[in-house]
């Protein structure tokens, strides 16, 4: 329980550095337990709810929540979702029965594709691949929110802090579940504590996907592999600025890249903008937590 | 002279006041019937509502003697002449506070003190300012167990705080806090501000040959964890235990009120901030002094 302050490794003690990875490790262990009790006590205490249900990608974002779920509720509790279009790759699907295999959690399969194509075949039939991935994301919430309510259980999101810092997600899809374990999580902390939780390797080592678009990468679209940029993003947040960070010996061109994707999506990590119009605007001047 | 206190790490049922009083009742009848009995039971911060409630504090908020006779209602006759200190949204006609409570409960008990957080947490994930008044200031009471100080959180990551209470004659500071955790560097095994606490409170406790009691909230509000880790520190700075990560506990605490004497002795560090303090103040910036200029100017 003592040690010296700051302890070692953390944020505040050290400068950036390209080189220096140490502000973003964490005791995996302890992230562990803190992230099972959060999980428990949000889901069961604060909400009244057993069971969750967790859209299950065969990527290692929802493979690690669906485990942590598992561990806090019971690997019954939780259903998970495979919830494919006809352009996913197999292997997301072979990915993600193999996690469900792992923590013996319980999975469905239901293909969005008819939902997907219904709106888009008959009216807008010249969707790119954007547009296609993003009716996707949101008919994938259509259908895990309806689970949820059918089973009278709550949906729980895999969102991590590096896809929301950089706006990478589909808005109100991806970010909609009322609770979500790792969103101050970067995803090079997703994968070490994804690997010390026993996700499989093939999950945790491939190149991270949205599989919207068949093909894609996450590092491709954005143009920069994720230990730098979540090691550039904590910076940022930090209060160093984009120079600093070129003058310690960050990469320029990364560094506005991915400054610029930060500066350019804070709407995207907001509720809608309101007009207020009286002094008891909500959540403006009534002020009321959510679990309150 | 041996002192038996219990720590009540605890979780509030957020905005329930019966549900959280009846907690805090069974705790307190739980302490109670422990062996050795403790002769003081310690609360964390905001123990009676949780501590996120934005502008919940105008319905979650009590009157000091409403909170004492809601306790001393549902403890029984058992709790007779048990001391309690709790954290509790206070108001009063003066406005709204972040209070702690210390009273003897039973009928010859009452209301010994009650401390008003000096230093609202405004900044990051707080808000306090916005809807909380501050404290007036930090005084040490003369308790049954001895004479003993109050401070709420933030107070204590200020060193003047435990400088005033010491100074007033605390020789026990009970500190209440509710500390949202944060960092997970490898290297602990607790959460960033975990360590912090231990670091300030062991100082505390060390400079100024005083024991520290630390009591925590533990539960998730919002996201927020409040991770527990309550601790004990005896007048040399050394930890007397250590309380789980994010579970409720009742953890008992003996110490020797006659240690701190012996430490004050051996390390006469507070003597000399006695002899000093009036002198310190004088001529610190601010005190309306003039000072004298140094030769040659």
């Amino acid at each position: 329980m003592t040690g010296a302050w700051p302890p070692p490794g953390t944020a505040e003690a050290r400068a950036p550095h390209p080189a220096d990875r140490g502000p973003l490790d964490i005791d995996t262990d302890l992230v562990r337990d803190w992230l099972v009790q959060f999980l428990r006590e949000e889901i069961e205490r604060r909400r009244g709810f057993r069971r969750v249900v967790v859209g299950l990608s065969g990527g290692v974002d929802s493979a690690l929540t669906a485990a942590l779920c598992a561990e806090a509720l019971g690997s019954e509790a939780v259903l998970a979702l495979l919830l494919p279009y006809r352009t996913s790759s197999p292997r997301s699907r072979e990915h993600a029965l193999l996690v469900a295999g792992e923590f013996g959690i319980p999975t469905r399969t239901i293909d969005v594709t008819r939902a997907v194509d219904g709106y888009l075949d008959e009216f807008e039939p010249g969707a790119g691949g954007h547009r296609r991935g993003n009716v996707a994301a949101r008919q994938r919430m259509i259908v895990l929110f309806d689970q949820a309510f059918k089973l009278s259980a709550l949906p729980v999101g895999t969102g991590n802090k590096s896809e929301r810092l950089l706006g990478y997600y589909t808005w109100h899809a991806d970010d909609s579940p009322p609770v979500n374990p790792l969103g101050d999580l970067f995803k090079s902390q997703v994968w070490a504590l994804a690997r010390a939780v026993g996700v499989p390797a093939e999950v945790v080592d491939k190149p991270a996907t949205a599989d919207l678009i068949q093909g894609q990468t996450d590092e491709d679209d954005l143009g920069v592999a994720y230990p730098e940029a979540d090691l550039i993003l904590h910076h940022l947040i930090s209060g160093r600025g984009p120079d600093d960070l070129v003058e310690a010996g960050f990469e320029r061109k990364k560094v506005e890249l991915v400054a610029e994707r930060l500066e350019s999506t804070h709407w995207k990590r907001h509720l809608p903008t309101v007009a207020m119009l009286s002094p008891t605007a909500i959540g403006e001047w009534y002020l009321r937590p959510v679990d309150y | 002279m041996p002192l038996d206190i219990a720590i009540a790490q605890f979780r509030p049922s957020k905005g329930d006041l019966d549900a959280t009083l009846d907690g805090c009742a069974g705790i307190i009848r739980r302490a109670v019937r422990s062996e050795p009995r403790p002769r003081l039971i310690v609360f964390p911060e905001t123990a009676l509502t949780g501590y996120f409630l934005e502008g919940g504090v105008r319905e979650q908020a009590i009157p000091a003697p409403e909170l004492f006779e809601a306790l001393n209602a549902r403890a029984g006759d058992a709790a007779d002449g048990l001391d309690v200190a709790i954290g509790f949204y206070e108001r009063d006609a003066t406005g709204i506070y972040n209070s702690a409570l210390y009273a003897t409960l039973g009928p010859g008990g009452g209301i010994l003190h009650v401390h008003r957080k000096v230093f609202l947490a405004t900044y990051g994930v707080f808000q306090e300012e916005r809807f909380v008044e501050a404290g007036a200031g930090i005084r040490a009471f003369d308790a049954p167990p001895g004479r003993t100080a109050l401070l709420i959180c933030e107070d204590g990551f200020h060193s003047v705080s435990g400088t005033l209470a010491a100074l007033d004659g605390a020789s026990i500071i009970l500190i209440l806090s509710a500390s949202p955790a944060r960092g997970a560097a490898p290297g602990a095994g607790v959460p960033g501000n975990v360590v912090r606490w231990g670091a300030l409170a062991s100082a505390i406790a060390a400079e100024h040959g005083v024991f520290v009691i630390v009591s925590q909230l533990v539960g998730f509000e919002g996201g927020k964890g409040f991770a527990g880790g309550s601790a004990a520190y005896d007048p040399h700075g050394h930890r007397l235990l250590a309380g789980p990560l994010w579970e409720e506990a009742l953890l008992p605490v003996r110490v020797d009120l006659d240690e701190a004497a012996r430490a004050r002795t051996e390390e006469p560090l507070f003597s000399d901030l006695e002899r000093s303090w009036t002198r310190l103040l004088v001529n610190s910036p601010g005190s309306g002094v003039r000072r004298p200029a140094p030769d040659g100017e």
